[in-house]
């Protein structure tokens, strides 16, 4: 059964209303507890947790130095296309906005890459709208096998997929795919992505697993707080990480719940989340997936991105840009959301250090994807042999 | 005579190897490893820029004083884990490899089937061979038929800090073993290493305990001196374990004493 037959949205909201009488003693009870059942995640959503929060933070922060040390991997996205089918009534991409629009080209591409490999990344996120005409299943392979000729590791942010193309992308040599389900509510999801094939919310919903079953190694989930009720979007996400970690053992699973902020079309997110409320988020998500990586975006504030280090984050993209063609030549296209954070790379890495974390810009190697560097090449030709 | 852990045709005279991973700066690991007193360190080759002329981790790791023993961390299968130690070797580290193939990045456990693969073809390339195993008795047993220089039976789940929870599989490695046993994997403080050194270790392997300590440097320390003391404590023989004190023999005592006319 895919995760989208079995996801119960109504189990969602009824353990969500039912945590809002937890007391303190279920709070610290389930985060002291190993795997946890829906009611226990639950309890570190509720309000009551909200009122124990430097107590999660610390359980927080525990766990993810036990798993992840004091390190933070630094990536950055690479963004191909805002040339879109889809119509999303939140994003600064969707179709009928009045944007620049841009596919690159390969050499397009290549000199994105190589401006970012010369700041020192290793580990590049391909992201792309959806267009089956500009951003096709062929291009985006190209893109993957021609990006990890610079760097060792290449995600795709892309629309959701079938099998067969996820199995094209890994011999490309894809490492992984990020695919958020952009809001798990199944009301509100339509409201939203009213127009194109996004609009299929089962399908996306079990996009990642087809991924996976492709063989593709690093799954990234996620959902963009400010659509619907952030209990309920944490509660689901925490189920469907647990889902993937039950069926598709071999993957590595990393979430992340950027917050909604403004792009071109200027929406405003109907329930947004407060810093307290973002906190108490991650606390409770790290408590609950403690082998979870959790990916924070350039969309938040600086000084905030600064404190959540310690809490349980352990990837952070730096000095982004969301256009097109934007790092080689800014201004080209129009981007996809406004960031918030516009330090440089050089500049967030060594505020990391400063606050007691190696910044981590490799942390992968190629070889470990289908093309290694040495296949097909004798042994006798290497240097210390 | 000096005690000294042979392995792989040459001799440490510490018994603690160092894990480079999960340290707040490359100094602070650097510190660390001055204190452990260690002689080997392992380094994830996928943590490491092989094309790049300076290297965060190789680069604070002075390569006459340590050997450098990398690892094939990020491997899943036996096919990936030989293509990391090929690329080590190309790149002009030396030909020791810890294979590390696992396939589950939950738990991190590693994959029986494919590490006895993947030994058996480094072996014979000619490597320096040292795999990352569950406390597996029969297993360990085979990777010693394919050559292995050592086996690296883990404690308890990597990262747990939760110490010797395989003892009784790792008691009957060691009994076994014609190969160094080097426990590796879960000792959270230095009385766990000293343990595994009591019953019989060869060698640990620690990384986030120190790396993750208040002051590595310091814990790095504490560990020397653990595994120095559990090695001590291993050579001198050990006084019978006995339950509790019991001076007379409860069923033939009457033999010994006179009973009341």
């Amino acid at each position: 059964m895919t995760f989208a037959q079995m996801f119960d949205p109504a189990a969602m909201w009824n353990a969500t209303a039912r945590a809002r009488h937890a007391d303190k003693a279920e709070v610290r009870s389930s985060a002291a507890s190993g795997v946890k059942t829906l009611d226990q995640v639950a309890a570190l959503l509720s309000p009551a947790a909200g009122t124990l929060l430097e107590e999660l933070a610390q359980r927080a922060r525990s766990l993810t130095v036990e798993r992840f040390g004091k390190t933070i991997a630094l990536y950055a996205p690479l963004y191909l296309s805002n040339e879109c089918v889809c119509t999303c009534t939140y994003c600064g991409f969707s179709m009928g906005l009045d944007i620049k629009r841009k596919t690159l080209r390969i050499d397009e591409v290549m000199r994105e890459t190589r401006a970012l490999a010369s700041h020192g990344f290793r580990n590049i996120l391909l992201v792309s709208s959806e267009h089956p005409k500009y951003v096709n299943a062929g291009y985006l392979a190209q893109c993957v096998t021609e990006v990890k000729r610079e760097v060792q590791y290449v995600a795709l942010e892309v629309a959701a997929a079938q099998t067969p193309e996820y199995v094209a992308w890994v011999e490309a040599g894809c490492d992984g795919i990020v695919l958020y389900q952009e809001t798990y509510d199944p009301i509100m999801y339509p409201k939203y992505h009213i127009g194109g094939p996004k609009k299929q919310y089962a399908s996306r919903l079990a996009a990642p697993e087809r991924a996976a079953a492709a063989g593709m190694r690093h799954l990234g989930i996620g959902a963009l707080l400010g659509l619907s009720d952030w209990r309920f979007e944490a509660l689901s996400l925490v189920e469907h990480a647990q889902y993937l970690y039950r069926h598709c053992w071999r993957a590595q699973i990393n979430v992340s719940f950027p917050r909604i902020n403004s792009a071109a079309g200027g929406f405003a997110p109907p329930q947004p989340v407060s810093d307290a409320e973002l906190v108490q988020l991650i606390c409770a998500i790290r408590i609950a997936l403690p082998a979870a990586g959790i990916v924070l975006s350039t969309r938040e504030p600086a000084a905030l991105r600064d404190r959540l280090i310690a809490l349980g984050i352990t990837q952070m993209s730096a000095g982004s840009s969301t256009e097109p063609g934007g790092y080689s030549t800014p201004g080209a296209a129009g981007e996809q959301f406004h960031l918030e954070d516009n330090r440089t790379p050089e500049q967030v890495a060594r505020r990391i250090a400063e606050l007691g974390y190696d910044p981590v810009f490799k942390d992968w190697e190629q070889d470990l994807g289908r093309e290694g560097r040495l296949d097909g090449r004798p042994l006798q030709e290497s240097a210390g042999s | 005579m000096t005690d000294v852990l042979a392995l792989g045709g040459r001799s440490f005279r510490s018994r603690l190897i160092m894990g480079t991973g999960k340290f707040s700066s490359p100094e602070v690991m650097s510190d660390a490893l001055a204190a452990s007193g260690a002689e080997m360190v392992t380094v994830a080759l996928r943590r490491v820029d092989l094309d790049a002329k300076t290297n965060p981790i190789t680069d604070f790791i002075d390569q006459s004083k340590y050997l450098i023993l990398p690892n094939t961390s990020g491997a899943a299968t036996a096919e990936e884990a030989v293509r990391l130690a090929r690329l080590a070797r190309s790149a002009g580290l030396p030909p020791w490899i810890k294979v590390e193939v696992i396939p589950d990045p939950h738990y991190l456990m590693p994959d029986p089937v494919d590490t006895l693969t993947a030994c058996e073809t480094l072996v014979r390339e000619g490597f320096i061979v040292l795999p990352y195993i569950h406390a597996d008795p029969v297993l360990a047993k085979r990777l010693e038929e394919v050559g292995v220089a050592a086996v690296m039976p883990l404690a308890a789940p990597i990262g747990s800090g939760r110490g010797l929870k395989m003892e009784a599989a790792i008691a009957i490695i060691i009994e076994q073993a014609t190969v160094p046993v080097v426990v590796d994997a879960g000792l959270g403080v230095p009385s766990h290493a000293a343990a595994a050194m009591e019953m019989g270790a060869d060698a640990v392997l620690v990384n986030t305990a120190i790396a993750t300590a208040a002051h590595p440097a310091r814990m790095a320390h504490a560990f020397k001196l653990a595994v120095e003391a559990g090695r001590g404590a291993r050579l001198a023989g050990r006084a019978p374990e006995l339950r509790t004190a019991s001076a007379s023999s409860p069923l033939t005592g009457f033999l010994h004493t006179k009973e009341p006319q």
